[in-house]
């Protein structure tokens, strides 16, 4: 089950990965053998097998609803590539 | 004159509580330990020059967040990057008096098995620095084998703690999940990830895990220990049921001196007086690692989403936000993230999903039944930790998949959420061979007994031969 070059550049979009041509060519070879590996999972057949998405069997863990201190601005972004005033300075989303 | 190859971190706070050395001399003693031999080994990405704290210091993967320690998981896209908060397990170390001596080298988001994916270069083997310590806790492993540390914490997604203390010779315990807070460790794949402590012998491994394990309101996913830790003292293994699942230990890879080395140890727990009996996992080991490349990248593309150049870490500029993004990504993870964001990406994708994560979360319920029904008859399953000795550098780094097979052996227990402990048991060529045993969930006492017993019977010297 190969992964076709056109599967690749959708995925970076998805992914917001700006690859360089080397990348997508090497990942398109790389995924494609990956992927035929972890596909081995298809081989079972698990009709009525219900999903494990936690190894754990916690229902719901309570917490007291009480007010704490969260971090003040100037610690929120000490480490900021670009504030201003308060808030992330990023370049316009077009 | 302090031996940092040989002392404890038992005998270590046993020295500290007589008065016959300061904290601020101990302190030293392994900073001096670190300038002779880290710089062939580099298990340190930075290390900390003066001690805060009078007690055993402590070195951590650098995937845990230390408030004012650059923190950077191995990372270009984190360079830079100095934490506001601590982790609950740094907080934890802290509040015990422990002072941390540095920030060990791991894979890349602790994606690896070698440590040859960190963006600041490997880690080495103190047995043999032509080989890997493992990963991706490589450094800590390395670290504490090494002299460097007389303990040090880790992270284990598939098997980051138990194949690198394989790897080197020492005691790594991959915690039940949910016994030990993540509460400010870099996320890789939160349904599977764990901290845990490494160590040169079996009770400084409980007795760290004493330490940061506990419920903490900062983790809604962690629990409070059904029973206290309690320190390893019985010599014999009377009563302790130990299975021997087949398929883990005639698995095809693994080393014929990994697997004598591994069979006398189990013979050796027989003599000691365990009963020792065969069982099986065969969809666990045939389809765990295929389950766990779905499942922690699919995580993992989720959990690596929030590196956007926005909020901390490098950035690289562009006219568009999105653009900008992407550039910052691009540059900012190297390869094997890189690979692992876009198969995950893939997975979790319209028309794939349940073929892939689905499906893979299926798999998972299976391999945790079919370690259930061997709890019924055992107490702990037994089986090589790594099917390999170290390997040369290089050797698996151009090939992802034969990579990944070095986790064959430590995957399907992670799936399951269970505990996992590793004990030194011998040499193969001259390099360590490491045991796994596996409890059921909540079972790390067990673990530590087992393991404990056998060390002091295996007679294993945990200082590399080079190094004596």
């Amino acid at each position: 089950m190969a992964i076709t070059r056109d599967e690749v550049l959708h995925v970076a979009k998805l992914a917001r990965l700006e690859l360089s041509e080397n990348e997508v060519e090497r990942l398109t070879r790389e995924l494609g053998a990956i992927l035929e590996a972890v596909g081995k999972v298809a081989e079972l057949n698990l009709d009525g097998v219900p999903p494990t998405s936690h190894p754990l069997e916690l229902v719901n863990a309570w917490g007291e609803d009480e007010a704490r201190r969260s971090l003040p601005l100037d610690e929120a972004f000490a480490n900021a590539p670009h504030r201003e005033a308060d808030l992330f300075r990023v370049p316009p989303a077009t | 004159m302090i031996d940092t190859l040989r002392l404890t971190a038992e005998e270590a706070g046993g020295m500290l509580a007589r008065k016959e050395v300061s904290a601020a001399e101990l302190h030293a003693a392994y900073l001096e330990a670190i300038a002779a031999r880290d710089p062939e080994l580099h298990c340190y990405l930075r290390t900390v020059a003066e001690p805060q704290g009078d007690g055993v210091p402590i070195a951590l993967k650098d995937v845990i967040t230390t408030k004012g320690i650059e923190t950077t998981a191995a990372s270009k896209i984190l360079e830079g990057y100095v934490p506001v908060f601590d982790s609950t397990v740094a907080a934890r170390c802290k509040a015990a008096g422990m002072p941390i001596i540095g920030k060990t080298n791991t894979d890349e988001f602790a994606m690896g098995s070698s440590t040859e994916n960190s963006a600041y270069g490997p880690s080495r083997n103190p047995w043999d620095p032509s080989r890997v310590p493992g990963g991706s806790g490589g450094g800590s492993a390395a670290a504490v084998s090494a002299g460097l540390a007389p303990w040090a914490l880790g992270s284990d997604t598939g098997g980051s703690i138990k194949q690198p203390s394989a790897l080197c010779g020492n005691v790594g315990l991959r915690p039940t999940y949910g016994t030990v807070s993540r509460h400010g460790i870099v996320a890789f794949a939160s349904s599977l990830d764990q901290v845990g402590p490494v160590a040169r012998n079996v009770r400084d491994c409980a007795l760290l895990y004493s330490i940061i394990a506990g419920k903490d309101p900062c983790d809604s996913t962690t629990v409070e220990l059904p029973e206290p830790v309690r320190l390893p003292e019985a010599e014999d293994l009377t009563g302790v049921r130990i299975g021997v699942p087949k398929e883990m230990n005639e698995a095809e890879g693994i080393e014929p001196g990994v697997a004598d080395s591994v069979r006398r140890a189990i013979d050796l727990a027989a003599d000691l007086g365990a009963e020792v009996g065969e069982c099986t996992l065969p969809r666990s080991v045939e389809y765990g690692l295929a389950c766990y490349y779905l499942v922690a990248p699919a995580e993992a593309s989720s959990n690596l989403a929030r590196y956007d150049g926005v909020r901390y870490g490098p950035r690289v500029g562009a006219d568009g936000y999105y653009s900008m993004v992407e550039r910052t990504r691009d540059a900012g993870f190297g390869g094997e993230p890189k690979r692992r964001i876009m198969l995950g990406t893939y997975a979790l994708s319209a028309g794939y999903y349940e073929a892939y994560y689905g499906q893979a979360q299926k798999v998972r319920t299976v391999i945790a039944r079919e370690h259930a029904a061997a709890f019924e008859r055992f107490d702990v399953l037994v089986s090589p930790t790594s099917p390999t000795i170290a390997f040369k550098l290089g050797e698996r780094s151009a090939n992802p998949l034969a990579m990944y097979l070095s986790d064959l052996l430590t995957i399907p227990s992670c799936m399951a959420g269970l505990p996992g402990l590793n004990v030194p048991c011998g040499l193969s060529e001259g390099l360590p061979v490491g045991l796994q045993l596996i409890g059921p969930q909540f079972a790390e006492n067990t673990l530590f007994r087992t393991g404990y017993a056998l060390e002091r019977a295996l007679h294993f010297d945990p200082v590399p031969e080079r190094l004596r």
